[in-house]
């Protein structure tokens, strides 16, 4: 989350200057950083330096009388010790003590010199006593890094032993780097730390690094850089990384270490945050003997499957590794130094930005944005991007920058790893079986009752996946009951939600960006992570985790004499109940370790054999158990965990049981039903494609990460449970014991096996929306009949539960007030809001009725992501929302700037992480013309926002918003989930006005069945723990706090208020009121009342109006009034957070329901606030502070605005300049409308190196002139503006070489057009619409999701080119035929046609006129020649559409006009 | 759902019956069996709905969106068994049945409901054709149940129960097994081999009938449990002057004479219709089965009265869908008398008295709206006013409480105030449908099942 940077004198010259540089970077990168409540506290900024020698020569002599040793000689512990004097000293005791236990030298301790006047409270409140203790060298010099590891390793062992304190912590402990940071503003470290200001202090190596905390609280010690890394971006593999490296202390044994290794356990540092433990694993790996760029490779692997190309030692190399470790996954731009070697690498996916410029003079900067130091433009020698998996090292020792190809090539050069794995990695495929016998119909049928397998289920989940190898796809969210709340047995993965990314890191795109995805595993014993053998490969190597019952077959017969399989039986006795189920898994987990001790390679777990007396245990239970029971006997690494259960059937089944800790899954029950079905060929591909979706929502790309990364949040299970069986998962809602889950295990079991019972056969579950509460609702605003409405609001409230809040009851000491003096219901109505629908998932008229009724009371209807008829703006029919999705369809410069509130959605409740698909028959002309694409062709969403990866992402999104719209607030749309609160505080702290926290139970569009179900936790939970972190971290008062999520009654929206909640938001009630039935048949564009339709003979059947929702509002209101004065509150704004006004009912009755409902403990989630703090929002919209540069542009072009008269202007740019035209652009929009002015008005000359989103929004009108270079999202949202970047006239390099642009550039353009003369990074043109761009080269995924306007490329391109691509055309010199397109969309791969030679001739000219591109003068030299080295890449699906559309219309096709808007 | 989009394309077809003027000349069912092309078309139109709100009008819970999806796919067999997993008597529902399922189908939003009641007629059918298959129960309990009343709650409890392993007995007061489905509905609505085939399963099931036998308290105390399923055959009477005339009848003694006629069976001195003008005070079912049974015995004119106000030929603003439509309704039987031109229906008529010496002449009312007294011709009068609740005396002397309005009192589960007596259907529900006579039936049966199972 972050803004980092290097930068290296190749040379190795040391100089005082490179530490101002690594100052200035780190100033340059502040808009990166954030700030909590108080603006004076940073989250953390840092430096890691060379030690500078000569500097601590002076200081040691002058203060402390002490002569160094040589450089090399001595190494400084750079310590945070506690603030209690006594304590310190004894700190500073023990550290002596262990350099002196490590037979070295103490020399002497050292003040660090500190300003505590430039820090903000609440960083001089939490600041260590920093001392720096310098120690001569005993030890070889060879060995004297790893020594001085140990002693770091040992101290902090000891001193939690003996002195322990949160302060005490050790920043570096090396002969060759000193690391200063801690909770200064980056502009202040240097302040803060005198020793950086002082010329003595050299380096030839500066690491700088500015923190935006979102994971985790901001504290001194979690300041970058570590030891050896510095991060922007998030490991998500977390949890299974700390476990793994954990379950393989075991086995760790290294000589260099010797018996010292007992100091180093364990190897990971709890408490401490991702990228802290990342440091802690490298810092490990190093000491014990691998290069630095090794572990780094291992650790954070390129992406190697089968379709990338790559040389085979260097496939081999990884594939060795991943039989060691699994990766660290997550968005990881990485930067690291030992202080000979500094370098930079990015993860697979390479989301994180990473730039660098080398200078004639010998210095490689490399930072998160371009132009974090100004260089002469002739001094630049090469100016580039980082690509994804790739590195770039400087080794200062050997005066040389090493390029990826060198550094990978030697380490892979480093064992003979393909003769290793060649020799011992198991092909399952390659043993042989036996002939497959389908198990008898009347065992399976048992089973199916024994295993609670429904007719529903079976006809709705397993049916599509084995006829067609889909995962099923429902709508309008889901309403059943959570598990723990449900009267009927339930499988114990029900009790576990997904977890999902959002805004911290980008989801994937599994289907468009398959090539980093991989779904590989190895099963099998590892070895000693510290050795490197031949042996350490032995394991069976899968393409995905899931074994046919014919691959049991193979794996049971394989006999492979060194490959033992071992099964242990997961059963225990029926006629037990709790003490039954404890010893079965006693029993399991003791069969389990015995196995391994006897040299099982595997161990699968069991539940065949299920009989009347033996039942099965869970399987999910069963699988955690026996991993966490290995972990702990010390025995996991030495096997791999297969499940063989009847259980599992769904995709979240088995992603449940590999993330806790299943290697494989043999899902035999499901299997059996799916040959019956269809074929298990198809539902094993299902259950690929729904794990590939799973890892990607969280984005994850490899499957060996998630192993055991337990992403789960669980709802409603014992702490008891948890701590013993499923240590580390995230719950926040303690309910049933061991007891609970033996009786749900044996009341499906018994129905199985009992005799004289009815058949046992799973009924529906039981749904909030019931055929007798639509009618009630339905009844009351259609016949104006209130009566009916309080029967409605009974049956909601007083219903069966269905819903944490129906557990609880509203309570008051309070006196109560008179009704009358409760505000009124047109007050209260204003906070209503109505869930966010694209027109297009609904018909134009219901959205229309909806927006009319909110407009009408005041209160606010959403557009939804699908963009809004610009026709509506400034009409009763328009949405005040306008929401900002991953798409961004028709976000128009306009749409933005004719909004009350633009909200940005992260995730929607029904699908969190994933992206929407409107199909293209739904894709009518008018939806088409709004969302700027092309009637008939499918609408792909991405699962990211393009211009959000990081948190520093969005609150750049947030301040574009805010310069192109000053008027309206912006709000961001998070889905509840454990976390949520922590991504709220970030949300705030990046400046959003409102954050909006949606239940998982929303949702009106279509999704998948398993996202709907098994995705997000309750609004309650989410809100709840919003609410507490933003309280506690004293920013609630800066935001206001939305919910929506199945949201109906007034009690409904009482218990949100007291939870936080200030703005309620509904979105399937007010359907309700408008006719919906809830059909559930969104999806299939068939909606019998005319609401989720865009087929004209359905739309004519809606039957709603304005004044059917507006009732169903006033409702709602005069019922929460009702509810106040019994409360004694006078307005909402006193109930917001009184959380102390909830109180848990008393859960009366029997039966399984009632039972588990009271098992569920609401401590944590009703906490009564801290009523010292402010509860709710008491700011108006944070104002920010637009550029200066901005307003200034603005200013110089009033004439331009008001009399169009043309105005030009010169300015000069840097990187903290961002958004550079945006507030022009929206002021133009406002006064203009889509029109805007004639092209040329006016125009901005800039030079220098531009800031993020540069040109955004541009409309018609505005002509933008770059000379110089640019950093991400140029020409975001461009709506009808021109613009060029060129480089600066003196600059000596190739420009077609070079990136001028960074990544993302034009992503949700509209229209206009842009020219680049020079390179771009990754996405180039995503989601563009409508613009028409030239451009000298591209990076991976370019044009990706385009679904108009003409791309016209005059160089390379990267990978996966124009993957989801459904509309436009691109244009590709490619004169060695090297274009690799994305294979998982239909495209057309053409030479041009006489036609394009005219239209591309033309652009390359318009392209030259406007940056005096080299390049494209070049190829205009001799076009007939170039042209034949163009290839044409159009989409099938569009080709055939405008076919389509000009037979009907026998016009000529759109493509290729310049403004297809 | 095999076609998202058939409710679209193919429009609704109702059932076919019988030409009116023809079947006013004979006893057999009205409706013609439909064909199989037809229906599973017909079926095609279900959508599915994520709230099925047919279910909110069974009081069963048919699976009906499943049924009909295994209807369109030509799975008429698999469809029985979907059918009778909540409905023990899919043959009897199918054709007397009501259905308020169609009533709140959604398609009934636009009038165009799905034809529910012709599918599950269809199924039940072919499933009388392929022949009912018994399902004893394979293992026996030992528990023995007494049902009394062999109506359609008791029949249901005893079927379900007789699955169960228990040994049933049912005891029936009349000459024949069946109570109101064998008496109380015309053959030409209810043929009774249906029903005789379905009692001839439950006979191989193990359920035994004892028909002709009113069981006492000391009868009844060797069971484990006791349904009482006994009805509420007290009829509504009109206390009027000239009450006493002959020639005015209750329906239900009227339409019993004529089932016992079509059976085959001696009636002495049956009340008929023929040549006579007749008056049917009641706009009910029963009611109107007293018309078509009229017409069928050569009535010269009926005149049907009902004290309410003419309901609307739509719904109203206070009765938007998908309430029960309070809507004008025309009988079968209707249509026959318009056919025949033997009808007149006249609403907002408050009978006064019967007119007559010895037998009644005409019959004296006062029209509410117009305030107007007139006298209506007649020769034979039949009240069909509905019943006011069961017989009491086995249930008192069981021990039973019975609530205001004079039924057995029974809370959720169907049980009564006494531990191990149950009671079902009209007798604790007062009059209703016969699916509300099934599902109490089968809620009966699973409480009496819990109860004696739990007693080892």
């Amino acid at each position: 989350m972050c803004g980092l940077g290097f930068i290296a004198e190749i040379n190795g010259n040391p100089s005082h200057d490179l530490v101002d540089k690594g100052l200035e970077i780190l100033k340059r990168l502040a808009h990166r950083g954030a700030a909590g409540s108080d603006p004076e506290s940073g989250d953390g900024a840092g430096i890691l330096l060379q030690i500078p020698h000569a500097f601590f020569q002076h200081e040691l002599e002058r203060r402390i009388e002490k002569e160094l040793p040589l450089p090399g000689d001595y190494g400084v512990i750079q310590c945070f010790l506690s603030r209690d004097k006594a304590r310190c000293q004894k700190q500073m005791r023990i550290v002596e003590s262990v350099v002196r236990y490590h037979n070295q030298i103490v020399i002497g301790w050292r003040d660090v010199p500190v300003d505590p006047s430039v820090l903000g409270p609440l960083a001089n409140g939490s600041r260590p006593t920093m001392k720096q203790l310098f120690v001569a060298r005993v030890a070889p010099v060879q060995h004297f890094e790893r020594t001085l590891f140990m002693i770091r390793k040992r101290a902090g062992r000891l001193v939690l032993q003996q002195a322990p304190d949160e302060d005490f912590y050790i920043a570096s402990c090396s002969s060759k780097t000193i690391v200063y940071k801690g909770l200064a503003l980056p502009e202040k470290l240097a302040a803060f730390y005198g020793d950086l200001a002082d010329p003595n202090v050299r380096t030839s190596i500066a690491v700088v690094h500015s923190r935006f905390s979102t994971n985790t609280f901001p504290t001194w010690q979690r300041a970058h850089p570590y030891r050896l890394i510095a991060h922007n971006g998030e490991i998500n593999t977390l949890r299974g990384n700390q476990t793994w490296m954990g379950a393989r202390e075991a086995l760790l044994e290294s000589p260099a270490f010797a018996e010292h290794i007992a100091d180093f356990k364990p190897i990971i540092r709890p408490g401490g945050s991702d990228s802290a433990s990342l440091d802690n694993v490298v810092d490990f790996l190093v000491a014990s003997g691998r290069p630095l760029p090794h572990v780094m490779m291992m650790l954070v692997p390129e992406a190697w499957s089968a379709q990338v190309e790559m040389s085979r030692d260097k496939r081999a190399f990884y594939e060795y590794h991943a039989a060691l470790v699994e990766p660290w996954d997550g968005p990881a731009a990485l930067v690291f130094s030992d202080g000979n070697l500094v370098g930079a690498t990015l993860d697979r996916n390479g989301l994180r930005p990473a730039k660098y410029v080398v200078t004639k003079s010998g210095l490689v900067v490399m930072a998160s944005e371009l132009g974090v130091l100004d260089f002469e433009p002739e001094d630049v020698l090469e100016k580039g991007r980082l690509n994804p998996g790739k590195m770039l090292l400087v080794d200062v020792a050997k005066k040389t920058i090493v390029t990826d190809d060198e550094i990978k090539r030697e380490m892979a050069s480093r064992q003979p790893y393909e003769t290793w794995v060649e020799e011992n990695k198991i092909d399952l495929a390659s043993l042989p079986t036996l002939p497959k016998t389908p198990m008898p119909k009347e065992e399976r049928e048992t089973l199916e009752r024994a295993f609670g397998y429904s007719r529903e289920l079976v006809r709705v989940v397993l049916g599509p996946m084995a006829t067609k190898g889909e995962e099923p796809t429902g709508s309008m969210g889901n309403d059943t009951a959570l598990a723990v709340l449900s009267d009927r047995p339930q499988p114990l993965f029900r009790y576990f939600k997904q977890q999902f990314a959002q805004v911290t890191n980008p989801p994937i795109d599994p289907i468009r960006e398959e090539l980093v995805m991989s779904l590989t595993s190895c099963v099998g014993g590892e070895g000693n992570l510290l050795g490197e053998t031949p042996r350490q490969c032995r394991m069976l190597e899968l393409p995905h985790p899931i074994l046919t019952n014919d691959d049991m077959t193979r794996l049971d017969t394989s006999g492979l004499p060194d490959f033992r399989v071992a099964r242990v039986a997961s059963l225990f006795e029926a006629s037990g109940g709790e003490e039954a189920l404890s010893a079965g898994l006693e029993e399991l987990c003791a069969a389990a370790i015995a196995a391994v001790s006897e040299g099982a390679s595997i161990v699968v777990i069991s539940d065949r054999g299920v009989t009347k007396e033996r039942a099965a245990i869970p399987s999910l239970l069963a699988c955690s158990a026996v991993h966490h029971a290995l972990i702990r006997a010390g025995k996991r690494m030495r096997c791999g965990i297969v499940v063989e259960s009847a259980e599992p059937r769904e995709v979240t089944d088995v992603a449940l049981l590999i993330g806790f800790g299943a290697g494989a899954v043999n899902p035999y029950l499901a299997m059996e039903i799916a040959s019956e079905l269809g074929s298990e060929k198809n539902y094993v591909k299902a259950l690929k494609k729904g794990l590939l979706k799973i890892l990607a929502k969280m984005g994850i790309s490899a499957l060996s990460s998630y192993q055991g990364a337990q992403i789960f949040e669980a709802i409603g299970i014992s702490e008891g449970v948890i701590e013993r069986y499923f240590p580390g998962t995230a719950s926040r809602l303690s309910g049933i014991g061991l007891g609970e889950i033996a009786r749900e295990a044996l009341l499906r079991h018994s129905g199985a096996y009992a005799e004289g019972v009815y058949a046992w056969r799973a009924e529906g579950e039981r749904h909030a929306w019931s055929p007798d509460a639509i009618a009630k609702l339905q009844r009351a605003v259609r016949a104006e009949d209130s009566e009916s409405y309080e029967e409605f609001a009974k049956i909601v409230n007083e219903g069966p539960h269905v819903n944490l809040r129906s557990l609880w009851d509203l309570q008051s000491s309070r006196p109560p007030v008179p009704i009358d003096q409760v505000e009124p219901a047109n007050v209260i109505v204003r906070r209503f809001a109505t869930g966010a629908m694209s027109f297009g998932s609904i018909s134009k008229e219901a959205h229309e009725n909806l927006a009319i009724a909110m407009n009408r009371i005041g209160g606010k209807s959403n557009s939804g992501e699908g963009g809004e008829d610009a026709e509506r703006y400034g009409t009763d029919r328009r949405s005040a929302i306008k929401q900002v999705a991953s798409a961004r369809f028709g976000v128009t410069t306009h749409y933005l700037a004719s909004a009350d509130e633009l909200q940005i959605k992260i995730a929607q409740g029904a699908k969190p992480g994933e992206g929407g698909q409107l199909p293209g028959h739904k894709v009518d002309e008018v939806i088409a013309r709004v969302r700027h694409a092309t009637p008939g062709v499918t609408l792909i969403s991405p699962p990211p926002h393009h211009d959000i990866y990081s948190i520093e992402d969005l609150a750049q999104l947030v301040f574009d918003l805010k310069c192109v719209n000053p008027r309206a607030r912006v709000s961001v749309k998070l889905v509840s989930e454990s976390g949520v609160g922590t991504v709220a505080a970030g949300v705030v702290k990046a400046h959003a006005d409102s954050v909006h926290v949606a239940g998982h139970d929303g949702g009106t569009g279509a999704s998948p069945l398993s996202s709907i179900h098994h995705a997000g936790t309750p609004w309650e939970l989410g809100l709840a723990e919003t609410q507490q972190v933003l309280v506690s971290s004293g920013l609630r008062s800066r935001a206001r706090v939305q919910i929506d999520g199945q949201l109906k009654t007034g009690r409904d929206v009482a218990f949100a208020a007291l939870l936080g909640a200030e703005e309620f938001g509904f979105a399937t009630a007010p359907l309700i009121a408008s006719g919906c039935v809830m059909m559930r048949k969104c999806h299939l564009n068939t909606c019998p009342v005319g609401i989720a339709t865009q087929d004209p003979v359905l739309r004519a059947r809606f039957r709603g109006t304005p004044e059917h929702v507006v009732r169903y509002f006033f409702y709602v209101a005069e019922e929460l009034r009702a509810i106040m004065a019994g409360l004694g509150f006078r307005t909402v704004d006193e109930m917001v957070g009184r959380t102390q006004h909830i109180v848990p009912k008393a859960i009366q009755g029997e039966g399984l329901g009632a039972e588990k409902a009271r098992a569920l403990d609401f401590g944590d989630v009703l906490q009564a606030p801290d009523e010292d703090q402010p509860l709710r929002c008491t700011t108006k919209a944070a104002q920010l502070q637009p550029s200066e540069l901005d307003e200034r542009i603005l200013d110089e072009a009033r004439l331009s605005l008001k009399y169009r008269e043309p105005t030009t202007m010169r300015v000069s740019v840097t990187n903290a300049d961002r958004a550079i035209g945006a507030r022009l652009a929206g002021e133009i929009a406002r006064v203009y409308g889509e029109l805007g002015l004639p092209d040329g008005t006016i125009t901005i000359e800039a030079t220098g190196t531009a800031g993020q989103s540069f040109g955004a929004f541009a409309a018609k009108g505005m002509l933008v002139v770059l000379e110089g270079d640019a950093n991400d999202y140029v020409g975001k949202g461009l709506s009808g503006g021109i613009i060029a970047a060129l480089p600066p006239r003196r600059s000596k390099f190739r420009a077609c070489d070079n990136v001028i642009v960074g990544n993302t550039v034009l992503y949700g353009a509209t229209s206009g057009k842009a020219f680049f003369a020079g390179r771009a990074g990754e996405r180039f043109a995503v989601r563009n619409s409508g613009a028409t761009v030239v451009v000298e080269g591209v990076g991976d995924h370019a044009c990706e999701y385009m679904t108009g306007g003409t791309v016209v490329v005059l160089g390379s391109a990267g990978r996966n080119f124009a993957a989801g691509m459904s509309g436009g055309v691109a244009y590709v010199f490619d004169p060695s035929n090297e274009l690799a397109l994305n294979e998982a969309t239909e495209l057309e791969r053409a030479p041009l046609d006489a036609e394009d030679v005219e239209i591309v001739r033309g652009l390359v000219e318009e392209h030259v006129q406007y940056t005096r591109s080299t390049r494209g003068a070049a190829l205009l030299a001799d076009f007939a020649t170039a042209q034949r080295r163009f290839v044409r890449v159009v989409p099938l699906e569009y080709k055939r559409a405008l076919a389509k559309k000009q037979a009907s219309e026998s016009a000529p096709p759109a493509f290729g006009g310049s403004e297809t808007a | 759902m095999t076609h998202p989009r058939g409710f679209l394309q193919i429009g609704k077809k109702k059932e076919r019956e019988r030409d009116p003027q023809e079947r006013a000349r004979d006893w057999l069912e009205i409706t013609l069996p439909g064909s199989s092309d037809e229906v599973r078309e017909q079926a095609t139109r279900c959508m599915d709905c994520g709230v099925p709100f047919c279910h909110r009008g069974c009081p069963l819970g048919n699976l009906i969106p499943e049924w009909n999806e295994l209807v369109s796919e030509g799975r008429v067999e698999d469809a029985a068994v979907r059918l009778a997993a909540t409905n023990n008597f899919p043959e009897i529902t199918g054709r007397v049945c009501p259905a308020p399922c169609e009533a709140s189908c959604v398609l009934a939003l636009e009038e165009q409901s799905v034809t529910i009641k012709t599918i599950e007629r269809t199924i039940a059918d072919a499933e009388l054709v392929r022949g009912l298959v018994p399902r004893p129960s394979p293992h026996r309990t030992g528990k023995s149940v007494a049902v009394v009343g062999s109506g359609p709650a008791g029949l249901a409890a005893a079927q379900e129960l007789a699955r169960s392993g228990h040994d049933v007995t049912v005891f029936e007061r009349d000459d024949r097994i069946g109570g109101l489905l064998r008496y109380g509905i015309p053959d030409f609505k209810l043929d009774k081999t249906s029903l005789d085939a379905r009692l001839a399963q439950m006979r191989d099931e193990g359920v035994v009938f004892r028909a002709r036998t009113s069981p006492s308290k000391d009868d009844l105390a060797p069971f484990d449990a006791i349904i009482l399923a006994i009805g509420a055959r007290r009829p509504r009477d009109l206390a009027v002057p000239g009450r006493e005339l002959a020639g005015v009848h209750f329906a239900m003694e009227y339409l019993e004479q004529q089932n016992r006629a079509v059976a085959g069976d001696p009636v002495e001195a049956q009340i008929v219709a023929t040549g006579k003008r007749v008056v049917v005070i009641g706009g009910g079912d029963t009611g109107s089965d007293c018309v078509g049974t009229a017409i069928r015995q050569g009535a010269k004119s009926i005149v049907q009265l009902e004290i309410m106000a003419r309901p609307g030929d739509a719904r109203g603003a206070k009765n938007p869908w998908p309430e029960w439509p309070l809507v004008l309704r025309t009988s079968s039987s209707h249509e026959e008398a318009a056919a025949t031109g033997a009808l007149g229906r006249e609403f907002a008529i408050a009978t006064s008295g019967f007119v007559g010496e010895g037998s009644v002449r005409a019959l004296a009312a006062t029209r509410l709206d117009t305030k107007e007294d007139i006298e209506i011709p007649c020769d034979l009068v039949l009240l069909a006013m509905g019943f006011v609740g069961p017989e009491p005396d086995l249930a008192t002397s069981l021990g039973c409480e019975l609530d205001a309005r004079g039924n057995v009192r029974v809370g959720a589960d169907q049980r009564t105030s006494v531990e191990n007596v149950f009671s079902a259907g009209d007798a604790s529900r007062g009059q209703s449908l016969v699916v509300w006579a099934i599902a109490d039936g089968r809620r009966a049966a699973t409480a009496v099942h819990a109860l004696i199972c739990s007693k080892r």
